[in-house]
Order: C-alpha cells, then sequence, then structure tokens
C-alpha cells in the first residue's frame, strides 16, 4: 500500500481545513446580519414581522411549518365554537339526517380520570398535519399530500375514495363524503367519493389569516388555540413550546404532529 | 392506457370538432348552442376560441399550482370563469341548456365533472369563520 492510499494522510489534514473553512463561514455570517445583506432566511423574518399571522408568499413556503398549540386548561367543557366555526367555514352540515355518517373535520372530546373521576378534561382534535403522515404514506395514486409549509391535505381530483388513509390515521381525523354535496364554500371544494380532513382553513391561511376554528376560541374569550410557524423561534407558537410543557398525542409514533397539546 | 388517453384528447377533439362544423351547422339536427352571458365584461383571459380549445388544459395545470403549490389569485380560475359566465335566472354555469358550462358540454356530449366538488354558482358566502 502506498502512502497516498493510506486513509489517515487526509484525516490529519481534515480538521485544520474544517476549522479554518467553519471560521470564515461564522465570520461571514456574522458580517452578512450587521451588514443586513439578507440571505432569503432574514428577508422572511422581516415579513413575518409584519403580520398578525406570517404571511405566505405566492406559493407555500416550505420555509413555514404551520403549527397549532391547544391548551386544555382553557378549553371550556361544553362549549364547541371550534366545531361550528369549521362546520361554517367549510360549509360542513352535520345535521344531514345521518349524523354518524356525516364528515368530521374537528369533534370535541371529554376526558375524565379513570382514577378518581375528579380531573376533566376537554380538548378540540383534528388532523394533526404530521410531519411524517401516514395517510400520505398509503395513499394509492398520491392524493393524500403534505404541502410545503406542512399542511397535509387531499387532492380530491385523483382521490379514489378508498380509504386507506382513514384507516391508517391513528387519530381517526379523516371523514368520506358518501353522498352528494351542494352547498359547498367555493373555496372549500368538496364532494362525493373523497376522503376529506382539517385543511387547517388552507384557503384563509393563503389569505393571511388563521383557521376559523382558532378565531372562534378566541371570539368565545377562551384563547384556548394558538396557531403559528413552528419553524419560526421568534413566533408566539414556538416561544410557547420551547418554554412550557406540551405534548403530541401519539407520540411513540413519532409522526411529529403540527398539532400540540399543553395540559393533558 | 387508451381509454385514460380517450379521456383526455375526447373534449379536445370535440370541441375542435363543433369548430370545424360550425359552418354547416344551420342544417344539423342538433341546435347550435345557445349561450348567454350573464355579466359580459372584457375580463376573459384569452380570445374565444382559444378558451373553446384549451379551457380544459389551463384549468388542469391551474388545479396542481392552486392545490399543491398554494399559488393563490392566479390568472386562471374557475371561480373567476363562473363570475362572468353564471346564468342571470340561478346564478349558476349549470342547471339547463341555456347556463353556460352545460351547453357546450351537453352539445359536445362530455361530462362536466368540475362540480361534483366546486360550486357553480355566484354569489355564494366566502369565508364566514364565524357566525352568529
Amino acid at each position: 500500500m502506498s502512502e497516498d492510499n493510506t486513509p489517515d494522510a487526509p484525516a490529519v489534514q481534515d480538521p485544520a481545513r474544517r476549522a479554518f473553512f467553519g471560521v470564515s463561514a461564522s465570520a461571514a455570517a456574522a458580517a452578512a446580519g450587521f451588514v443586513a445583506l439578507a440571505p432569503g432566511v432574514r428577508l422572511m423574518e422581516l415579513a413575518h414581522a409584519q403580520s398578525a399571522y406570517p404571511a405566505a408568499g405566492k406559493f407555500a413556503s416550505s420555509k413555514i411549518r404551520w403549527g397549532m398549540l391547544i391548551d386544555t386548561t382553557k378549553c371550556a367543557t361544553g362549549c364547541s365554537a371550534c366545531v361550528s366555526a369549521c362546520n361554517t367555514e367549510n360549509a360542513i352540515e352535520p345535521g344531514s339526517g345521518r349524523p354518524a355518517q356525516s364528515s368530521q373535520w374537528i369533534r370535541k372530546i371529554e376526558l375524565t380520570e379513570q382514577a378518581d373521576g375528579h380531573r376533566e378534561l376537554s380538548l378540540p382534535m383534528m388532523c394533526q398535519h404530521c410531519a411524517n403522515p401516514p395517510c400520505v404514506d398509503v395513499c394509492p395514486t398520491g392524493a393524500s399530500f403534505k404541502r410545503a409549509d406542512g399542511i397535509v391535505l387531499v387532492d380530491r381530483h385523483i382521490c379514489i375514495g378508498c380509504r386507506y388513509c382513514m384507516m391508517a390515521c391513528p387519530y381517526q381525523a379523516r371523514s368520506f363524503v358518501d353522498e352528494p354535496l351542494h352547498d359547498q364554500n367555493p373555496e372549500v371544494p368538496r364532494g362525493q367519493g373523497c376522503v376529506e380532513a382539517c385543511t387547517l382553513c388552507v384557503q384563509r391561511i393563503d389569505r393571511g389569516l388563521g383557521p376559523a376554528c382558532v378565531e372562534a376560541c378566541t371570539q368565545a374569550g377562551h384563547g384556548a388555540m394558538l396557531f403559528g410557524d413552528l419553524n419560526d423561534p421568534k413566533s408566539e407558537i414556538a416561544t410557547r413550546i420551547a418554554t412550557t410543557a406540551s405534548s403530541q398525542v401519539r407520540a411513540d409514533l413519532r409522526l411529529d404532529p403540527g398539532v400540540r397539546y399543553q395540559g393533558i | 392506457m387508451l381509454r385514460r388517453l380517450l379521456r383526455w384528447f375526447t373534449p379536445v377533439l370535440a370541441a375542435v370538432g363543433v369548430l370545424a362544423a360550425l359552418p354547416t351547422l344551420a342544417a344539423a339536427d342538433v341546435p347550435k348552442p345557445d349561450i348567454i352571458i350573464a355579466h359580459p365584461g372584457s375580463k376573459c383571459i384569452a380570445p374565444p376560441d382559444v378558451m373553446r380549445r384549451t379551457h380544459m388544459t389551463m384549468l388542469l395545470h391551474q388545479r396542481e399550482k392552486t392545490l399543491r403549490l398554494g399559488e393563490r389569485g392566479a390568472k386562471v380560475s374557475l371561480e373567476g370563469c363562473i363570475e362572468c359566465h353564471a346564468n342571470k335566472t340561478n346564478n349558476s354555469v349549470l342547471g339547463s341548456n341555456q347556463n353556460f358550462c352545460q351547453t357546450c358540454h351537453a352539445y359536445v356530449a362530455v361530462k362536466v365533472d368540475c362540480f361534483d366538488c366546486h360550486q357553480p354558482k355566484t354569489g355564494m358566502v366566502k369565508t364566514t369563520g364565524i357566525k352568529p
């Protein structure tokens, strides 16, 4: 074996080279920060600072990851403002005569402590907009997909209504439409033969608004739901997740849901 | 495969066929579609002959951009079509052979699937959020 081929030879040089590049790279980054020669991230942060909800660009951006933080200690038992707002916004009619068949994009869940029955808990449950969504994994046509900004959606144009995604979802978040619909919101197309679920009100998000359920919860005076960009360390949601204890439902599945809960 | 090809090409062929047959239609059995535009304007994104041939392709490409990439406010928009072309009597592009989409689609015998999910009417409430 010649000296050139010894594995040690480059390894001796590498640390020094890496240290040099490391120093120069961080110096360059620091300089860029001071003179505000902004790379895309900085511009994004500037844009974020200007509206209550960070406005999306022309296309959904992968720099953003939309998420929700639900404080179950503030969620009121018996209140279903979020559910009504969702039904109104997305033109879901629960009273179709067959409530067991009607779509459910968000539902309220009441929990009671089994040991003593004292502690009661109430929370809204909907599509958790996983980073690793099982519904997308199992979809045979590619209709289930995750948008760049982390919103998990169904492309009804190519959904064949097989309902594999409904079986794959551990949160039972998806519904199947089994009868013709007529009174859709023009911005929320829905129809027979397709699976559907919470879209985080994507039509509102693209206009710089938040989901209807969050707005309703705030207006009802509970303020239990917080919507924002999980990727932006300065956003309220990211700050709260960083500073207070929150949990993911079925964290053991390692799906990395975008919806987090406090107080469960 | 052939069926899929046919599915995509049938509307195009049909539209081309209609255009080619237009001069002889007076003598044909099926009456020429009588298109009524409720809110005529100068907002159409392309001349009528281009729209007749390619509206399906435009909508097909735009739906990918809107749904998957999140593009909003694009030039091609089904909602935009409906805004001008809905019938005055029922504010819809469907309903009878007097309605914009239905009249031609009935004439060329091509099923229009869009409105299984999309709202064919104008004036529907958008972004209601909360209602009392």
